[in-house]
């Protein structure tokens, strides 16, 4: 794994008076229904995890979950209660504000749920907003923005008003504002829920497509499965400020770590989300039939010709070499064993 | 019994208003009473008894404790009087340096901060002033007077009318458009050729100093109060009584604290114009969402970035409603500080109306109604105005209007010289156009006036005494016939059963306080005149809105028609009632009524308008009529909104019987104007304002508690 860029160690947010000492009483080991009774809400418990360069992390919950409250203690627009934060091996529980600022102004960009666009500028000035902020002069701040403008896609519409776009096209104004200053790290914040589903679609597309290009390193929150599996490099399941389980999309499908996980993932469609690499053997590499599949390949795609195989089927990597084979009843195994019945 | 379990608050009702009843049937009038006599301070009286309170004299009326409460407050007014004198003439006394004896001198605190504050006051105000009309005493302030007489040419000259003339069209056309700019130039053209150039710039000048700092004075202390809940907490009980204090009531202690003049006028104007901007400043930032304040932290703006930047753009329309009000109370108040030695238009105005020139009155009227409409659309398209990074302009483009500008000044210069040639030894009619000396169509308003009295004097007669002899009296006698105890019954009760213990005793205290103070009658005097003011502007706004609703495009003219009513001064609205209807209660009532029937109004279309779309088409689904929907749908919704507009109408209805004061009603207000006059008279005027905010706030406590119930019912916020 390359360079880590987030790190956190046990973090806490716990909301109510007298929290921090509550925390400190309670030792590392933090019960929401005690702390309820005592007045104060568990936001964040416990969470540890790191983030890699590059890496898209999808933060995964229902409402009320955490997961917005983990990522505010991040970009610390709340202070955590409890634990460390380093971004890229700085301590971002003990910057002083100026120095918050500064991170704030070179290195980390944000997305919102709703949009928070600011009303009274045109689409160009609120994606110049943060350079101006940063005191780039008018001509520069308005130039760059023009760029962002045109790669999200909004050439044409630089000088409407937000309340003038669709939904659609306020976030991504949203984003184009999140990237002017050519952020290190991207906080999303729900950023497709307030769209139709077509859109969000549109949008998803959109965002890998820009991630391609871009390698930003993300912290993605949703409340859709959906869209974690279809973004995330890694996902992490919240639940009551828990994170359950923290792991590859094809690992937390394959195998989820507790009850509620499993919930979510006796829903989804498996051959879209696994790759052939997941579910292939890797020890036996012989008596292989004439046809060949990349390890790459989603089942979905390549699960048609592998069923009218009768021999084991060779898997090759992107060198051609045979790295495995797969049966074709594995294919049926994976797609429709291992649920509960009459789901 | 079943119908008092269905209805239980009905029945609850009834018997508040059984006991209120028996009451008042049950307590004699005492023989002693007469009606209407308030209580006079300074004037012996032999029916007055006497007692002592902290060593002071207080004299009162016998009474009887259920009938009326004893003015066991009578010492309050005698006793802020005698603080006021020490914090003024005792208090604190210090060395200060006299820069025109070049000595210190000792003097008071208050009065050296007072005299100071006065200063600076008035020398910004003359700054303003000797740009527009010209004069000397700003460069005397810089200077000295031996100073000027050896270089009298340094004397500010003044700009001539055309020239303000032009500014004010091209600036508009800058903020704008075309239509304002049409407007500013034309208004400027009326007031000029009208001959009310000199009192008009003097009226603007005073607004140019008040209205700004107005502005920022509201905004910075409604920020602080969002920053700070202390800061609340602590403005939150004198912004609610400042809502409601008649401007009137301010000046007095105004007058003992900052003296006679245009300085004073800006101060006092401050205090009644920065309380509505704070509330509104607090309203816009706490309606910012907080993603919008999140994504602008994580821009990385600093606290002031954040604050200047994100803030208060993003509350800009509450920001802007409030500087909407700064504007109205300034003009509001250019006319009443005249009663404080203001001058300007205002002044004019109250000559005017004093001498019965109605015609005069009208014209001055109509130049203050006009500068004020003109600065509220100037402030409202200079919030609004956008710039554009993209025009790729010539230097001509991005400059023409400095060029425009430039060139009316040579222009206005030129003709104001050439002017010199033509009008030789009369006035310079290009450079300014003397007070009186336009065109004045004074006459002809006068003659109309007479004209409408001897034409229609039978009929307007007859009207007015059959409404002052059959429903004026008969109510006013009614209200006065009311004991005291019986009042307090009812409103105790009505705070009760609305809010429960807290407004009950809210309301109480309020009640109290004007029970006790020796201006009871009074007071009962206002708030029947009120009260008929009230009904009748609510049955009017309520029809009238509901009416204008039906169609979008007659709801938008009104609103429209409501926000132009708003602007105009108060005081203005005296002057075509007392065209008809002459020195009467009659006239105020109108008044009252025109006045109060803005917010009734506005507040009916606003309220009628705010019901959700769904819930349209639901109804409509559901087959109901046009009739069947504003009664069962759109009624019961909006009526919590409805029932705010009732509120204001009633503190806009208090506004306004004061005001008449000046026509000569017999309510607190026409105390608060002796006050005036009497050098003593500080004490009288705050607590007789006090008592006139506390009656609009035991309606403002008991509507805001029921509206605030009733929406958490409907689920509506």
């Amino acid at each position: 794994m390359s360079e880590t860029v987030i790190k956190c160690e046990s973090v806490y947010k716990i909301f109510g008076q007298n929290a921090k000492k509550m925390l400190e009483e309670a030792n590392g080991n933090v019960d929401a229904k005690t702390f309820q009774e005592k007045g104060c809400i568990v936001g964040v418990n416990n969470a540890s995890f790191e983030v890699a360069k590059g890496e898209m992390l999808v933060v995964m919950g229902l409402s009320g979950s955490g997961k917005s409250t983990l990522l505010r203690c991040i970009s610390r627009l709340t202070d955590a209660t409890g634990g460390k934060i380093f971004i890229e091996g700085q301590d971002l529980l003990e910057l002083n504000n100026k120095e918050l600022i500064e991170l704030r102004r070179s290195k980390m960009g944000m997305v919102f749920q709703s949009f928070a666009l600011l009303p009274h500028k045109t689409v160009v000035e609120n994606i110049a907003f943060p350079l101006q902020i940063k005191g780039t002069n008018t001509e520069d701040s308005i130039n760059r923005a023009m760029e962002m403008v045109k790669l999200v896609g909004l050439d044409g519409r630089e000088n409407y008003f937000p309340r003038e776009l669709s939904g659609g096209q306020q976030q991504r104004v949203g984003i184009a504002r999140s990237l002017a200053v050519e952020p290190d790290i991207w906080f999303l914040d729900e950023p497709f829920s307030a769209l139709d589903p077509l859109i969000r679609k549109e949008m998803q597309d959109e965002f890998l497509r820009l991630q391609e290009k871009l390698q930003k390193t993300i912290m993605f929150i949703t409340h859709d499965f959906d869209e974690a599996l279809k973004l995330a490099d890694r996902i992490a399941i919240m639940k009551d400020g828990i994170i359950e389980q923290l792991d590859t999309p094809a690992n937390i499908v394959l195998n989820p770590a507790t009850e509620y996980v499993r919930k979510f993932t006796e829903e989804v469609p498996r051959e879209k989300v696994l790759i052939i690499e997941d579910v292939m053997d890797a020890s036996s590499k012989d008596n292989l039939g004439d046809l060949k599949v990349s390890k790459d390949e989603i089942i979905e795609n390549v699960a048609e010709k592998i069923l009218t195989q009768e021999k084991l089927v060779g898997v090759v990597d992107s060198n051609n070499n045979i790295v495995g084979s797969i049966k074709p009843s594995k294919i049926i195994d994976t797609v429709f064993g291992g649920r509960k019945n009459g789901s | 019994m079943q119908y008092l379990k269905k209805y239980p608050k009905l029945f609850q009702w009834l018997f508040l208003l059984i006991v209120f009843f028996a009451l008042c049937f049950a307590i004699e009038v005492p023989e002693t009473y007469k009606f209407i006599r308030g209580q006079a301070e300074f004037v012996k009286d032999p029916n007055q008894s006497v007692y002592f309170f902290l060593g002071k004299e207080v004299r009162y009326y016998a009474f009887d404790v259920f009938w009326r409460l004893p003015p066991l407050l009578g010492w309050l007014p005698i006793w802020i009087n005698d603080s006021l004198f020490f914090l003024m003439n005792e208090w604190m006394p210090m060395e200060f340096w006299n820069e025109d004896t070049q000595e210190f001198k000792t003097r008071p605190l208050l009065l050296q901060i007072s005299r100071n504050l006065t200063a600076f006051m008035t020398f910004l105000i003359e700054l303003i002033r000797e740009i527009l009309l010209g004069g000397l005493e700003t460069i005397v302030a810089f200077t000295s007077w031996d100073f000027i007489d050896a270089y009298p040419w340094l004397e500010l000259p003044g700009l001539p009318w055309t020239i303000v003339a032009a500014g004010a069209a091209i600036l508009s056309y800058k903020l704008s458009g075309k239509g304002l700019a049409l407007f500013a130039g034309l208004t400027m053209i009326y007031i000029s050729i009208f001959g009310q150039w000199k009192p008009s710039m003097q009226t603007l000048s005073f607004i140019l100093v008040a209205a700004p700092l107005s502005f920022i004075f509201g905004l910075g202390l409604g920020i602080a109060a969002y920053k700070s809940k202390r800061v609340e907490k602590a403005l939150y009980p004198i912004l609610l009584v400042m809502q409601t204090m008649p401007q009137y009531a301010v000046l007095v202690p105004a007058l003992v604290l900052f003296g006679v003049g245009d300085h004073a006028a800006v101060i006092i104007t401050m205090v009644v114009a920065v309380p509505p901007m704070i509330l509104l400043t607090i309203l816009g930032l706490r309606a910012i969402p907080p993603e919008v304040i999140e994504a602008g932290r994580m821009s990385g703006c600093t606290n002031w970035q954040l604050m200047l930047k994100v803030l208060i753009p993003t509350a800009r329309r509450d920001i802007l409603i409030g500087v909407n009000q700064v504007i109205m109370v300034c003009f509001s108040m250019a006319v009443i500080s005249a009663f404080i030695g203001a001058k300007g238009l205002g002044f004019n105005l109250l000559l005017a109306l004093n001498q019965l020139n109605i015609g005069l009155a009208l014209e001055a009227g109509l130049c203050i109604s006009l500068i004020a409409i003109l600065l509220d659309k100037m402030s409202l398209a200079w919030a609004n105005k956008q710039t554009d990074y993209f025009g790729n302009l010539t230097f001509f483009q991005r400059n023409k209007n400095t060029i425009f500008f430039a060139a009316s000044v040579l222009i206005g210069i030129v003709l104001a010289y050439i002017g010199t040639f033509i009008f030789k030894g009369s006035f310079n009619y290009l450079f300014e156009v003397p007070h009186n000396k336009g065109i004045s169509t004074a006459d002809f308003w006068n003659k109309g006036v007479d004209w409408i009295f001897d034409t229609f004097f039978v009929y307007i007669k007859a009207f007015n005494t059959w409404l002052i002899v059959d429903v004026l009296q008969p109510m006013r006698a009614l209200y006065l016939r009311m004991p005291a105890v019986a009042t307090l019954v009812l409103a105790v009760g009505a705070g009760y059963l609305i809010g429960g213990i807290r407004s009950a005793l809210v309301v109480a205290a309020l009640t109290l306080f004007i029970a006790l103070s020796p201006w009871w009658d009074r007071a009962l005097v206002t708030l029947y005149m009120a009260t008929f003011g009230v009904i009748v502007s609510c049955l009017i706004g309520f029809t009238v809105g509901t009416l204008c609703f039906q169609n979008k495009k007659s709801a938008a003219f009104m609103l429209g028609v409501c926000d132009i009513f708003q602007t105009f001064p108060s005081f203005v609205y005296l002057i075509p009632v007392m065209m008809l209807f002459g020195i009467t209660d009659t006239s105020v009532l109108i008044a009252v009524i025109v006045y109060a029937t803005i917010p009734a109004t506005r507040y009916t279309i606003e309220g009628l308008r705010s019901v959700p779309v769904g819930l349209h088409e639901a109804a409509t689904m559901s087959g109901v009529n046009k009739f069947q929907r504003l009664t069962k749908i759109e009624f019961p919704l909006a009526f919590p909104h409805m029932m705010l507009g009732l509120n204001q109408t009633i503190v806009f209805a208090l506004f306004m019987v004061i005001i008449g004061a000046f026509i000569g009603t017999e309510d607190l207000g026409q105390y608060i104007l002796k006050a005036l006059s009497d050098k003593n008279g500080a004490g009288i005027g705050l607590t007789l304002g006090i008592c006139v905010a506390f009656i609009g706030l035991i309606f403002d406590n008991l509507i805001r508690t029921w509206v605030g119930k009733r929406k958490k019912h409907l689920g509506i916020d």
